[in-house]
């Protein structure tokens, strides 16, 4: 276990550093940086004093250095559009975007995983045909689109919810919906095919042998068997839900990550783009690592594959 | 090829049997509709797309100003929204093929080299990949995108910088398979160079699971360019594009439901089509993979 785990921590902070990098470097595609963080209105001499002020004229090797260090002690620096650390204007944001993935796991788990079940147990029916059809359905639906029709029937035509803005609880309702979507067909489809997996085992046949019903099998036994790897698959689909929030959250105008990212675009705040980014990079990863240590420590067989080679 | 003869019939014949199987029909169908109405824009649009029209502003379906039928209504500015349809289907579809060869190009001879060549240059390739695939590709696709500003060759090229690690670790991996197969080796031991090896004995046999890994790709970037310009950072107005008119609708939902209903359903049912095609592809092809999703 001790050393699956020192593997895997390896690879996820070699992972982290190469983002950072490539972050460093994206950011000079276009050649100097300078650019993008000064307002579009910036003189010569503006520009000037902001490529000092930021050590932009110092060798490149010395800016990743400094990059990397502030990185190290949570320093992602100040926006120059507002004047405040890009900390405080991230940890602003944060609860909103914290609340609108919690709201779409919820939905995608709450209808995902039951659907699963479903297509699991009725599989090869008609019944079972359609309902595939709705995730598959799903899994192909732009997010933004949903969104907007979600907007015009529940709050232009019936009028039962908010359209947009940020509130309580039933401002959270759609964008979840919209967000859940996305993951609920995947969940229901994780659900199906490790439920499936299972109702091929031994212990499976001799239940049923006993004469123990379908019904109290799936509840009782299957359930839970086949409930590792949608718990597995859940951390991976956070990281998605994250990215998912660009779009929702300017769909619903909800003031997350997401809104904020394309709002620091519009104005030129490159500094809180280049944290989002890298604040999500960093999620990713840590998830993914939870994920496989999770997975190792449920199922020990996993740990076989990652093994010394 | 012909080392493996009894593998390539295995592989061949359902697909002969099963391409045009009943429940596939519609939605090839669906696609090859797309695909000709992007061809053939500028000829079917009943309109030209950016011609406005300031009396027949938020025209619903079927109205008919001055001589002109909105058959599917106008847009904020009196732009025929069917055409402008038209030839959004002409952005979906360019930038969808263009970051998918060009990300396929670029990933499948980096996998290719990797698998191949081994020692350092896979430790490097393989190591980037993992970078890559470890960030949301949408938000690396964003942050790209602001540094090098918007529009059709940017969206293009960030598109296929986000996305060439799928193929290269798809190539890598059956590169690694087929490098020690007898009749690599042969062609090795005759003396055949390794860009003949690569592109002449390897490339033909990993080409069906890259082909399939394509496929979903390409609904993925249709997606994705949409994405783009649905937040403002693809297709610069006043060119048509269906995530640019799902953003306009977004702030008319309450007035003008059309202008987003439409270009949505577009994306949907072209996205869709792909990825069931993409799906039976692979069941196809790979049948081990058979309930993996594609992400």
């Amino acid at each position: 276990m001790g050393r699956f785990f020192l593997r895997r921590f390896g690879q996820a902070a070699i992972a982290i550093f190469g983002v950072t990098t490539l972050v460093f470097f994206i950011q000079r595609l276009t050649g100097d940086p300078t650019l993008l963080l000064v307002p579009e209105t910036a003189t010569k001499a503006d520009i000037e004093a902001m490529r000092h002020t930021l050590g932009l004229d110092r060798p490149m090797i010395v800016q990743y250095a400094t990059f990397l260090w502030d990185l190290l002690r949570f320093d992602l620096g100040r926006s120059f559009i507002q004047n405040v650390a890009v900390t405080t204007i991230i940890a602003a944001r944060l609860p909103y975007t914290l609340a609108l993935a919690g709201g779409a796991l919820f939905v995608a788990f709450v209808i995902g995983v039951p659907v699963g079940v479903l297509l699991a147990m009725r599989r090869g029916k008609a019944s079972s045909g359609g309902l595939m059809g709705v995730v598959l359905a799903a899994q192909s639906m732009p997010t933004f689109w949903s969104g907007i029709l979600l907007i015009m029937v529940f709050a232009v035509w019936l009028g039962w919810l908010p359209p947009s803005g940020p509130g309580g609880f039933s401002h959270l309702i759609m964008p979840s919906v919209a967000l859940g979507l996305l993951s609920m067909a995947t969940f229901a489809r994780i659900t199906r095919t490790s439920i499936l997996d299972e109702l091929s085992k031994d212990y499976v046949r001799s239940a049923r042998a006993r004469g123990v019903s379908t019904r109290r099998l799936v509840l009782r036994h299957l359930v839970r068997n086949a409930s590792i790897p949608v718990v597995s698959i859940a951390a991976l689909e956070i990281s998605h839900l994250l990215a998912g929030a660009v779009i929702v959250e300017t769909v619903f105008a909800w003031p997350g990550l997401g809104l904020l990212t394309i709002q620091s675009i519009v104005s030129r705040d490159f500094l809180v783009v280049q944290a989002i980014v890298l604040l999500g990079a960093f999620v990713t990863i840590g998830l993914n690592f939870l994920a496989d240590i999770l997975y190792s420590v449920i199922d020990p067989r996993i740990r076989l594959d990652g093994g010394p080679s | 090829m012909s080392a493996l003869p009894h593998e390539a019939v295995a592989v061949e014949r359902p697909f002969r049997r099963r391409w045009w199987a009943a429940p596939m029909l519609p939605f090839i169908l669906i696609f090859a509709a797309f695909v000709l109405l992007a061809i053939f824009a500028p000829l079917i649009a009943p309109y030209e797309p950016n011609v406005q029209n300031l009396l027949g502003r938020l025209k619903p379906p079927g109205a008919v100003v001055r001589g002109v039928t909105y058959v599917l209504g106008s847009d904020e500015l009196g732009r025929d929204l069917l055409s402008r349809l038209i030839h959004g289907a002409r952005m979906s579809l360019a930038a969808a093929v263009l970051s998918v060869m060009l990300s396929g190009a670029v990933g499948t001879m980096l996998g290719m080299a990797a698998g191949y060549a081994r020692g350092w240059v896979e430790a490097v390739v393989m190591r980037i990949v993992d970078v890559f695939l470890s960030v949301p590709a949408v938000l690396l696709a964003i942050i790209t995108v602001a540094v090098l500003g918007p529009g059709f060759t940017n969206v293009v090229l960030v598109l296929a910088l986000t996305r060439w690690p799928r193929y290269a670790r798809v190539a890598y991996g059956q590169t690694l398979s087929v490098a020690n197969m007898p009749y690599v080796r042969l062609a090795r031991f005759m003396g055949a160079g390794r860009l003949r090896i690569l592109f002449v004995h390897i490339l033909p046999n990993i080409i069906g699971p890259l082909t399939v890994v394509a496929t979903l790709e390409f609904g993925l970037m249709v997606l994705f360019e949409a994405s783009l310009s649905f937040l403002g950072l693809g297709v610069q107005p006043p060119t048509a594009s269906w995530g640019a008119m799902l953003s306009v609708g977004r702030n008319y939902v309450s007035s003008a439901w059309w202008i987003a209903t439409f270009p949505g359903a577009c994306l949907f049912l072209l996205v869709l089509s792909v990825n069931l095609i993409g799906d039976s592809l692979r069941d196809l092809l790979d049948p081990k993979s058979r309930t993996r999703r594609k992400e």
